[in-house]
């Protein structure tokens, strides 16, 4: 599968994830080249095979939905790169009217 | 004799009996890190200090009550992907350089409960992503037999300090091998339990129906000490399965391995498998026949799948685990940057070195529209036929042998500028996590350049008794274990 740096700049934006011109190149080749193994995969017929979301056949776990203590918010702030008294601060999403 | 000679299991039974204390354990590894530490770099973030104090509470404590729990007063190291409440925990990624998590993996919480004393935290590949440890944001760890090559990765910190005897014993975790293929390079135990045995909980997540936490050891009967520390289910991880935790100590002392029926995979033994390393597991092989094994012949033959099955589910997994990272509630967050898209972008072009950046970007395209059944879905398909041919397999047999890695530990370098042969030379670790099995790495012998070659014994889901019994059987008849590195 080749990959191409138009490729690349496509699923950056999906990932939200800047990339330089450098960037773009080097990606460009390396994952043409781990797609190219992957393809391997190909060679094994998979029709009627069922895919393996769970490997241990878990289903849907479920519990009581009672409350639990959790983090005070405090702590839950504790690590954030920017906040005020009682929340993250992030840059504006709004314009303003 | 020192104390950071010791295996975990003799070190704690000093420790019962009285004979040392916890503040003595704690000088005598505080002293051999500062010796040892500077050569090998096994560790991202030291605790001694706090330790100290914490050990000396411990040995006020014990005086009035005498009660010790398995792992009380016991020095351990522990991967830097686990939450250890109130210390550093960093990925070995500068999006976590600072991040101090609020709280405890179960792991930790179990380990804490029984007074385990925290060495300090290791280092790994960024976000568990690597066979080296050259891909952490802080630089390289190196391996305890010659400095010039890897411990293995991604958890080569944790398999590094326990051969090094920088602490008793560690924990790591392993995604497509990351502590059996660490402990193999460096001559120690790693065991990667039964996908479920182990609560992820407080691990941070790579690929998340992989992913293990396990001990790596000095000594097989360490590993199952440790291991019935940590088991056991967890409502807070509802992948972790509600069984009972066996006693795997006990599952030791059975030494002789008549009625075991133990398969050899002949796809394991191919072309690319370094003959010092086939030499020293055929050799293996014939001490398991002698102890009364029944060895025969076994086909796996989807084998060659499991690598591109791996780089597409590991990857996909992880795009998504990783999203997470976006600098607003924890990590690193990009300076000057004019709204929230542009912060998101720039934080994780920022924030993560270039082989987390090439998972997530691999990931996101095989998830991506147009190409999500191609890829996804027929990895998800094939990973059915590689863990189908390993029931057929144990329909035949009881255990499978093989080769832990195709080579020795490498050198530093060597293969970091080509990620598809670094990702390679983890062909034979992989298949196990596809199929969540459990396997232990053991060392079986040296290469003439002196370096251990790793035993890699892999059970049925949730017999790590029968995997742990085969391997303290073969370790106590071949007695590799006795060898420790002389660092220089």
């Amino acid at each position: 599968m080749e990959i191409t740096q138009q490729d690349v700049e496509k699923v950056a934006q999906l990932a939200r994830l800047a990339v330089t011109p450098a960037e773009k190149d080097t990606f460009a080749k390396q994952l043409s080249q781990i797609l190219t193994h992957v393809d391997k995969l190909n060679q094994y017929e998979t029709m009627g095979v069922e895919p393996t979301l769970t490997v241990m056949g878990q289903v849907n776990v479920f519990r009581e939905d009672v409350i639990h203590p959790s983090l005070p918010s405090d702590r839950a702030l504790a690590n954030a790169p920017e906040r005020d008294a009682d929340g993250f601060v992030v840059p504006k999403i709004l314009e303003e009217r | 004799m020192s104390l950071h000679k010791l295996t975990l299991i003799e070190l704690h039974r000093k420790f019962k009996a009285g004979e040392v204390t916890a503040a003595e354990i704690v000088r005598a590894y505080s002293l051999r890190i500062s010796q040892i530490e500077p050569k090998v770099r096994a560790f991202v973030t030291h605790t001694q200090e706090s330790t100290s104090v914490q050990a000396e509470s411990l040995d006020r404590n014990l005086k009035s009550w005498r009660k010790t729990m398995p792992l009380s007063g016991m020095p351990l190291a522990i991967k830097d992907n686990i939450c250890t409440d109130g210390v550093l925990t960093t990925c070995s990624s500068r999006m976590l350089q600072n991040f101090v998590p609020p709280y405890d993996a179960t792991v930790i919480a179990k380990l804490r409960t029984q007074d385990y004393i925290l060495l300090g935290k290791t280092n790994l590949d960024e976000f568990a992503m690597g066979s080296s440890t050259e891909n952490s944001a802080f630089g390289p760890s190196r391996n305890p037999w010659n400095l010039q090559c890897v411990p293995g990765g991604s958890s080569g910190g944790s398999a590094a300090a326990v051969a090094a005897e920088e602490c008793a014993a560690a924990l790591g975790s392993d995604t497509g091998g990351s502590i059996r293929q660490p402990a193999a390079f460096c001559g120690v135990v790693g065991l990667k339990p039964t996908y479920g045995l182990v609560s992820r909980y407080g691990l941070v997540a790579f690929a998340s129906s992989l992913d293990q936490i396990g001990p790596i050891t000095r000594t097989v009967s360490d590993a199952a000490f440790l291991l019935g520390a940590i088991a056991g289910h967890d409502p807070l991880d509802s992948t972790s399965i509600d069984r009972p935790v066996p006693d795997y100590m006990k599952s030791l002392q059975k030494r002789d391995l008549k009625t075991l029926r133990v398969g050899v995979p002949v796809e394991f033994f191919t072309e690319g498998l370094d003959p010092e390393v086939e030499q020293a597991v055929r050799a293996a092989i014939g001490e398991l026949r002698r102890l009364g094994a029944d060895v025969k012949e076994v086909r796996l033959p989807r084998t060659d799948a499991a690598v591109a099955v791996y780089y597409v589910i590991a990857t996909a997994e992880a795009s998504s685990n990783l999203a997470r990272f976006d600098g607003v509630k924890f990590g690193f967050r990009a300076k000057e940057t004019k709204d929230l898209l542009e912060l998101y972008m720039k934080t994780r072009q920022e924030g993560f070195g270039p082989e987390v950046k090439r998972r997530i970007m691999l990931g996101t395209y095989v998830l991506s529209a147009g190409y999500y059944d191609a890829y996804y879905g027929k990895a998800q398909a094939v990973r059915t036929l590689v863990c189908q041919d390993f029931e057929a397999a144990f329909k035949e047999v009881d255990l499978i042998v093989t080769p832990t890695t195709p080579t020795p530990a490498f050198k530093l370098g060597e293969k970091s500028e080509d990620p598809l042969q670094m990702y390679l030379s983890d062909v034979f670790t992989i298949s196990v996590n596809l199929a969540g099995l459990p396997a232990i790495s053991l060392p079986c012998g040296f290469s003439k350049a002196g370096m251990p070659i790793g035993l890699q014994l892999i059970g049925r889901a949730f017999e790590e008794e029968i995997v742990l019994r085969a391997a303290h059987a073969y370790e106590q008849s071949a007695q590799w274990h006795q060898k420790r590195p002389t660092i220089r």
